[in-house]
This record gives C-alpha cells, sequence and structure tokens, in this order.
C-alpha cells in the first residue's frame, strides 16, 4: 500500500516538472504554426530583405528589418547604460565595499529589477524625454534614446548581481598573490580578477542583452510605434515587441493576415533570446567546471 | 609623482566612481518616484479607489483594474503553486542524474529567459482560442502562472538544497518513507525559502503588463470581474492607457495609480525579504 501511494506521488511530481516541457513546446508550436501560414503568404525572401514593415496600412510591406532595426537600437542604448555602470557595481561591491554595505546594498539594487516596467515607460515619456529636450532641441517626443536609457537603468541589476557572483567566486589565494607583488586594489581587480571571472561576466551581459530586447512596455510606451530603418537615437522607432502590442490593442481578426504577422515577429524574437540564452547556458556550464 | 602615488590614486578613484555608480541608479529611482508623488499624491483619495474608469479624467477611478489585478493575483497563485512546488521538489528529490534531468533543467533556464510577451502569445493561442476561454480573468491568469512556473521552481529548488541533511537522515532512521520525510521534514523547513520565491514572483506577475494586453485584456471594462470567466483589465494596462493619452488630468491619474501599484509591489517584496530573513536565521 505504501509503496502504491509513494509510486503514484512521485509519478504526479514528475507529471509536474514535465508541465515545463510542455510549455516550451507549446510556444515553439504554436510560433511555427502561426508563422508558417504567415510565410505561405509572404516570402521568406520579402521577410528578411525589404526595408519597410506596414501590414497595417493599405500599401503592405512585410519586412522586418525595421522592426529588428528599432529592437537592436534601443538594446545597444540600455546596454551602453547598463553595461559600464553594472561592471563597475560589481567591481566595487566585491573587492572594494565592506561587507555590511554590500548586504544591504544588493536588496536595495534587485528593487530596480522589481519595479514594474509600465512604471519605466511612464519615466521615459513623462520624465526622461522632456528633460533631455532641453538640451537636445530636435528630440521627439517619442524616441529610442530616452526608452533605451532608462531601460539601461532598469536592467542594471542584471549585470551586477550576476557579475558580483563570478567576481566573489574567484578564489582568495589569486588575490593575495597579486597583492603580495604589490598591486592595487584596481590593478588586482582589473588585471587578475576580471579576467578571472570573465566567462561569468560575458553571461551577465549576454542575459541583460536579452532581457533587453525582450523588454517591452518601456519601448511601447516611450520609444513610439513608428517602424523605420534606422541608427537615428533621436526618431521614433518601433521594436518588435511594441509591434506585437500595438496589434493586441487593436481590433484584428483571427486568423487574418494581420494577426499572423505577430507570431510571424513573435518567432524572431524567440529566435533571438533562445539564441543569446543557449549560448550563455552553454559558457555557464564550462564555468562551473572550471571552478568545482 | 611617482607611480606607487598614481597607482594608488586610481585605486582611490575607482572607490569613489564605484560608489556613484552603486547609488547612481538608486538616486535615479527615489528622483523618479518622488516626481510621481508630486503628480499623483493629491489625486488619490477613496474616491480614486472606489469609482468607475470615465472618460473625465478627474472621475475616474481604479476600482475595475484594481479588482482585476486581485484577482489575477489570486488566481496565478492557486495554479501556480501546487505545480511550480511539484515540480522543484521533484527535480531536487527525486530526479537522477540522467538525459532527462540535464533537459528538464536547460529547459526550465530558457523558459526564465522567454520574453514575457512571447508567452502572451502562447496564452492568447492556448487558452483564450483553443480552450476558448475567451479574454477572460482565467485566460489571463493561466498566462502568468506559466510565466512564473520557472521563477518559483529555481526558488523551490534553492529552499530544499539549504535545508540540512541530517534532517533527512533523521526521518528515514526512523523508518519514514520517502515521501514521509519530504512532507513532514523537508517541506516545513524550507517553507520559508518557497513562500519567499512565491511572493517575489507574484509580485513580477502583478506589474506584467505586455502578456495581458497580448491575451486581450481590455483597456477599459464597466465592472468589475464577477467570476473567472469575466472580462478584466489590470493596474498596469490601465496605467499604460492613461499614459497614452495627451490630456494632463490622465498624466496625473496614470501617476496616481503608479503609487497605488508601487506599494503593492515594493509590500509584496518586504513580505518577502521578512520571511527569507526569519527562515535564514532559523535554518542557521
Amino acid at each position: 500500500m505504501r509503496k502504491i501511494k509513494e509510486f503514484v506521488i512521485e509519478k504526479s511530481l514528475f507529471s509536474s516538472a514535465l508541465i515545463t516541457v510542455a510549455v516550451t513546446v507549446g510556444i515553439i508550436l504554436v510560433l511555427a504554426i502561426e508563422a508558417f501560414s504567415f510565410f505561405k503568404e509572404v516570402s521568406i525572401f520579402d521577410f528578411f530583405t525589404d526595408t519597410q514593415w506596414t501590414p497595417l496600412f493599405t500599401k503592405k510591406h512585410y519586412g522586418i528589418l525595421p522592426l529588428i532595426s528599432g529592437t537592436l537600437l534601443t538594446t545597444f542604448i540600455a546596454i551602453s547604460v547598463a553595461l559600464p555602470i553594472g561592471l563597475s557595481i560589481s567591481i566595487y561591491l566585491s573587492e572594494y565595499a565592506p561587507r555590511s554595505f554590500r548586504k544591504t546594498i544588493k536588496p536595495l539594487l534587485e528593487l530596480l529589477a522589481a519595479v514594474p516596467s509600465v512604471v519605466y515607460g511612464f519615466f521615459a515619456l513623462v520624465v526622461v524625454t522632456p528633460y533631455l529636450q532641453q538640451f537636445m532641441p530636435n528630440l521627439s517626443g517619442f524616441n529610442s534614446l530616452s526608452a533605451g536609457i532608462v531601460m539601461g537603468i532598469m536592467i542594471i541589476p542584471f549585470v551586477s548581481s550576476l557579475s558580483e557572483d563570478a567576481l566573489f567566486a574567484v578564489p582568495k589565494a589569486l588575490r593575495e598573490a597579486s597583492y603580495g607583488m604589490g598591486a592595487t586594489r584596481l590593478q588586482t581587480a582589473f588585471k587578475v580578477v576580471v579576467p578571472a571571472a570573465s566567462s561569468g561576466i560575458i553571461v551577465s551581459i549576454i542575459l541583460a542583452i536579452s532581457r533587453a530586447i525582450g523588454e517591452t512596455m518601456i519601448v511601447a510606451i516611450a520609444a513610439g510605434q513608428q517602424p523605420r530603418l534606422t541608427f537615428d537615437p533621436t526618431v521614433p522607432v518601433e521594436t518588435i515587441t511594441a509591434y506585437i502590442v500595438q496589434v493586441s490593442l487593436g481590433d484584428v481578426q483571427h486568423g487574418s493576415l494581420e494577426y499572423r504577422t505577430i507570431f510571424a515577429a513573435g518567432i524572431t524574437l524567440f529566435a533571438l533570446t533562445f539564441l543569446l540564452n543557449t549560448i550563455s547556458f552553454q559558457i555557464r556550464k564550462k564555468f562551473r567546471q572550471k571552478y568545482e | 609623482m611617482n607611480n606607487v602615488q598614481k597607482n594608488r590614486l586610481k585605486d582611490q578613484l575607482f572607490k569613489f566612481w564605484g560608489i556613484g555608480c552603486t547609488l547612481i541608479g538608486l538616486v535615479l529611482l527615489v528622483v523618479f518616484i518622488g516626481g510621481i508623488l508630486i503628480d499623483g499624491l493629491s489625486r488619490i483619495d477613496w474616491a480614486f479607489i472606489t469609482d468607475l474608469p470615465s472618460r473625465k479624467a478627474e472621475k475616474s477611478g481604479i476600482w475595475t483594474p484594481l479588482m482585476g489585478s486581485i484577482w489575477i493575483l489570486v488566481l496565478t497563485a492557486i495554479i501556480s503553486f501546487p505545480i511550480s512546488v511539484a515540480a522543484g521538489v521533484y527535480l531536487e528529490e527525486y530526479s537522477k542524474k540522467n538525459r532527462l534531468s540535464a533537459l528538464l533543467e536547460i529547459n526550465i533556464s530558457n523558459l526564465a529567459g522567454v520574453p514575457s510577451i512571447i508567452y502572451g502569445l502562447l496564452g492568447l493561442e492556448v487558452f483564450v482560442r483553443i480552450m476558448n476561454l475567451g479574454a477572460s480573468v482565467l485566460a489571463g491568469a493561466l498566462t502568468l502562472s506559466l510565466l512564473i512556473l520557472p521563477i518559483i521552481i529555481v526558488a523551490t529548488r534553492e529552499a530544499i538544497k539549504a535545508v540540512p541533511s541530517s534532517i533527512r537522515d533523521a526521518s528515514y532512521a526512523l523508518g519514514a518513507s520517502k515521501w514521509q520525510t519530504i512532507w513532514n521534514q523537508v517541506l516545513p523547513a524550507s517553507s520559508g525559502g518557497i513562500l519567499t520565491g512565491v511572493i517575489l514572483a507574484l509580485s513580477r506577475a502583478v506589474g506584467e503588463t505586455a502578456p495581458l494586453i497580448v491575451v486581450g485584456a481590455l483597456a477599459y471594462v464597466p465592472f468589475a470581474p464577477q467570476g473567472p470567466l469575466d472580462q478584466f483589465s489590470v493596474l498596469p494596462i490601465q496605467i499604460f492607457n492613461w499614459i497614452s493619452r495627451p490630456q494632463q488630468g490622465f498624466i496625473d491619474n496614470a501617476a496616481a495609480a503608479i503609487i497605488i501599484l508601487l506599494l503593492i509591489t515594493f509590500i509584496m517584496n518586504g513580505i518577502a525579504v521578512y520571511f527569507r530573513n526569519k527562515w535564514q536565521k532559523k535554518l542557521q
């Protein structure tokens, strides 16, 4: 009796774990099936080479490039903000800061990532853009610059937290050897600790990039809804995610080509983030072997 | 200045640069939130909480989206909690080191990195269309449950890992079965950590906007949901809607609603940190 009970419990726990696999399979199937119907009507070649994205206009173009450029532009700006700041934080916290300071500041930094992204969108549109317009009169009301900067602030903890874990895991002996040679903390940090922890730092950067690519509300609110192939940060653009939101807010008929465009956009987004996540997972696996 | 002094100076300079970087994000957050308090605080009164949305900014309230958020919160908790804790227990206590467990592991870490809007597309197709739930609270809650599964699973595993194996050994020595040991010893000992993870995941769900927009949650619903199959809106979507309007009155409304949303988020985070500290002390 007891054995049967144990067996049933184990199997039901196992099926709960299998649900996670079902989710992944579900995502891939849903995206693939709808995208497949989409590509029956639009050629893949046009999708990747046409430089206009106007599925909601009368003259329709289905080139994903403008959405990709919008996504990459906001991501690039966000990483330019988050990388130097996040990396400096992680080096400071692991090499300089007293333990007590580290312990209090870490949960506070995590708070940056806990604030809902719609709130950051509000900051970008209502606070940052008007502020920047004082110095940059050409800046339009919707632009990738303020969206990117604010997104960068949001993802600081993604860079700092994981990088710091990596720096902290570097064996003490390496540091002591460096100090013994008369190096300062700064020299030790940049010439010994950071190189030793480089794979962990790279993982944190890749995950932050993947996060920025998938971020939706900040760009939907502050970056605009005008897909255009540009790297000018002062004009309105549209990201892949913002396009999906734009279509979802409207009244698009299920089964229509417009409806399928969000799945075509979605599978592009999924492929991008999946690639980055897989790379980071592989690096992390190697990294683990190195230190254990 | 000789080289040694130069290097010492650089060292000191980096120290201040590091402190500056650590504080700048937080300072900006405080400035932002301060601005929001100035814009929105005067707008918050009892009527703002209990009024229905309206075309006029000064008459609009957040009753329907607030109730929608609470519905979503409760349903998401009910759905995601048992599944993700069960999955976490399986992975930590039962699964052997083989190909299948490696696959489950890679899969969960990948799911955690899937953008939330993709979950919205999954929910739209599976829950709204195939299961025919429509743009209902239930469809939204199911979607968010899948979104936070990986977060709770990881938290559960960490919490179970922290339970000393002496507790397990003692239980086995007394003749308890595997499940009896887990149910009576391991889970109670790890409950604080699991609870922390669940609350943090739910606080993330409360702030989620994009997947619910994709699932079809509305910006305007005349009534608060009465059952799980009713239409709904949530606070973040109401905020998004108000931000998108040009009139200053709605911007103030958005600021006021953001204060309520942040209050909910911060309280949940605070509770989570409280549980974590209490639990960590108990474990030691």
